[in-house]
């Protein structure tokens, strides 16, 4: 038996034990949201200061004032819609087909795990795969195409972790509900399960891409170039038949890899260049976790079981 | 006693204090039976009855647990049979397989057959759409699509290509009339389902189900999360659409059983202990298992 005064004893221990954990809990969460801000508030102070029009609308100089990140933010957005349009049809339609039509079997089993530790490898590896598949087999070349791919693949476990998630948040009653009157696999899939997950899906495709958009080692590992005076062919002509796909052929960069390049200089004045680019890419990361947020908000609100 | 709830799909979480709720509900009065039973076929009535299913020899395993064991029940056309049973007797089990609901759940086995219209629907040339649209299944808990009220009705329409405006319209009228919801969403057809009560969504449910003209209607545990209000209007429900339709509703609640059903089958461990006249079981049960349970004195 306990006696009373241990009991007491115990109880107040307790309560101390409880005090501590928040503090070290609070402590732990300030640490991530000091850091966040100090590195705000660095960049901005070197680089907002270089934020202008002319920044976004001049190809790189060997003149730090006159330099710009327009080949590099172009090249970004070619190299995202390419990633995008390859990871979220794959990721999505292997996320579904894994939770609602694969049978529960040791082969399915493997796939599981290979998944997750895809998510786990390292994306310079990813890279050198990229190098030996796409640039020299496919013979893409150093390009738009083979860079899309390349980001595709790495951020493709996380589209398909994602998806299942948000699939799995859907309750088998609706499930049921869509069976017992005769709905096939398919028609539960499209009319219920895959627009009721819809929220978790979009923010799952976001994290990917926001997580797709600062890569740098993949992308010169394929050999992206750190410096380029041009812009790849527009996706959009004037005249018939106005769309052209000259542009996944092109040599690009990408901000990180500007960024990279700038930083890498001895002069002062590229410093405060790189800083701006990340500014902006940080930002960039940010809106796309802002409306991954909004996303999640909007369809939450509209479903309810 | 939970063998059912192991796939966390048709727990039965209310069975426990469904059961003691019936104890202190069900005081010491010689039988249940001040209700008045519905079904008092005699004899001879029974015989003309046409039976639309029948369970031959079934056992059907979770696993390695035995659910069901050796079942032999008929289910009159255009009646409505009632299983009984404590939690875990298996009385969902077997109403899950009479629309291959169980196919759902991993690690199952059916063997012996069950005849609809005397077609073994565990056949493997059965196909399990057109089978599910001919027997319609209303759950526990209520459970309509987070679309509107109309969506939700037309929806067993929409799935085989039905789209014409006049028809769904007509097609949901008659099914909400038919469901007793009519009058009270007639002009809110477009607002949320789940903005319902809940007895309007389970009627919602009824309605969706209704729908598709199934031949068999069959109910789990419908009233189970309702108030005596919803559950009263339910069962009103049911007095009216055993005129249309089969139906075999599962319930915890036997004075529900009573009042509902024509025919009451009781389940106890996975076996029918006894299956006959709704009164006669109510009133001169055959085994003593029935007896203790429909008195009170187990479950």
């Amino acid at each position: 038996m306990v006696e009373p005064e241990n009991i007491e004893k115990r109880l107040s221990n307790n309560r101390r034990f409880d005090t501590i954990f928040a503090v070290i809990g609070l402590i732990s969460t300030l640490v991530g949201m000091i850091t966040l801000a100090a590195l705000l508030f660095d960049l901005s102070t070197d680089g907002l200061g270089r934020i202008s029009f002319q920044f976004f609308t001049s190809f790189p100089s060997r003149f730090a004032s006159q330099a710009g990140i327009l080949s590099a933010w172009v090249g970004t957005t070619l190299v995202m819609i390419v990633t995008a349009l390859t990871a979220i049809p794959m990721g999505v339609g292997a996320g579904v087909y894994l939770e609602e039509y694969a049978p529960k079997n040791w082969f399915t089993g493997l796939i599981e795990i290979n998944i997750a530790n895809l998510a786990g490898v390292p994306s310079i590896v990813y890279g050198l795969m990229a190098l030996g598949l796409f640039v020299y087999q496919f013979k893409f070349g150093q390009s738009i195409l083979s860079a899309g791919l390349t980001l595709a693949l790495l951020i493709l476990p996380i589209v398909i972790v994602a998806t299942r998630e948000s699939i799995r948040a859907v309750p088998s009653s609706m499930r049921e509900a869509a069976y017992a009157l005769g709905a096939t696999k398919w028609q539960t899939t499209r009319d219920h399960v895959l627009p009721y997950s819809t929220g978790g899906i979009l923010t799952g495709m976001i994290i990917a891409l926001s997580r797709a958009i600062g890569e740098t080692a993949p992308l010169i590992t394929i050999g992206a170039l750190t410096f380029i005076a041009f812009l790849p062919d527009p996706p959009i002509k004037g005249e018939f038949p106005f769309i052209s796909f000259d542009w996944l052929m092109s040599p690009f960069s990408v901000m990180p890899i500007q960024m990279f390049n700038w930083i890498s200089r001895p002069q002062q004045e590229f410093h405060l260049n790189a800083a701006a680019t990340g500014l902006i890419l940080m930002i960039m990361t940010l809106l796309m976790n802002g409306v991954a947020i909004y996303f999640r908000y909007r369809f939450r609100k509209k479903i309810k079981w | 006693m939970v063998a059912i709830g192991t796939n966390g799909w048709n727990t039965e979480p209310l069975g426990g204090m469904m059961d003691l709720q019936q104890k202190i509900a069900m005081p010491e009065t010689s039988s249940p039976l001040s209700v008045k039973p519905s079904g008092q076929a005699t004899a001879a009535q029974v015989q003309k009855e046409k039976s639309i299913i029948e369970v031959e020899n079934v056992d059907f395993y979770y696993g390695s647990t035995h659910a069901l064991k050796s079942i032999n029940v008929e289910i009159p056309e255009k009646k409505a049979t009632a299983f009984i049973g404590p939690s875990g007797c298996g009385k969902t089990t077997l109403l899950r397989c009479l629309n291959r609901m169980n196919d759902l759940i991993l690690n199952t086995r059916l063997t012996g057959s069950i005849k609809l219209d005397s077609n073994n629907i565990y056949d493997s040339s059965t196909d399990v759409i057109s089978l599910r649209r001919r027997v319609g299944m209303i759950f526990q808990k209520w459970n309509p699509f987070p679309k509107s009220i109309y969506e939700n009705v037309v929806y067993g329409l929409r799935i085989v290509g039905a789209n014409n405006r006049a028809l769904l319209d007509e097609v949901a009228e008659k099914s909400l009339r038919r469901a007793a919801l009519w009058d009270e969403v007639k002009d809110n057809l477009n607002k949320s389902a789940t903005d319902l009560s809940g007895g309007q969504q389970q009627r919602l449910c009824i309605a969706r189900a209704l729908a598709v003209e199934p031949e068999v209607l069959l109910m789990d545990e419908p009233c189970s999360a309702l108030d005596p209000i919803s559950t009263a209007k339910v069962e009103e429900l049911i007095h009216e659409l055993k005129e249309l339709f089969t139906i075999v509703i599962v319930t915890h609640n036997m004075q529900q059983a009573a009042r509902c059903a024509d025919r009451t089958a009781f389940f106890y461990l996975g076996e029918l202990i006894e299956f006959g006249d709704t009164g006669k079981l109510f009133t001169t049960p055959e085994k003593r298992q029935t007896e203790d349970y429909i008195t009170g004195r187990f479950g």
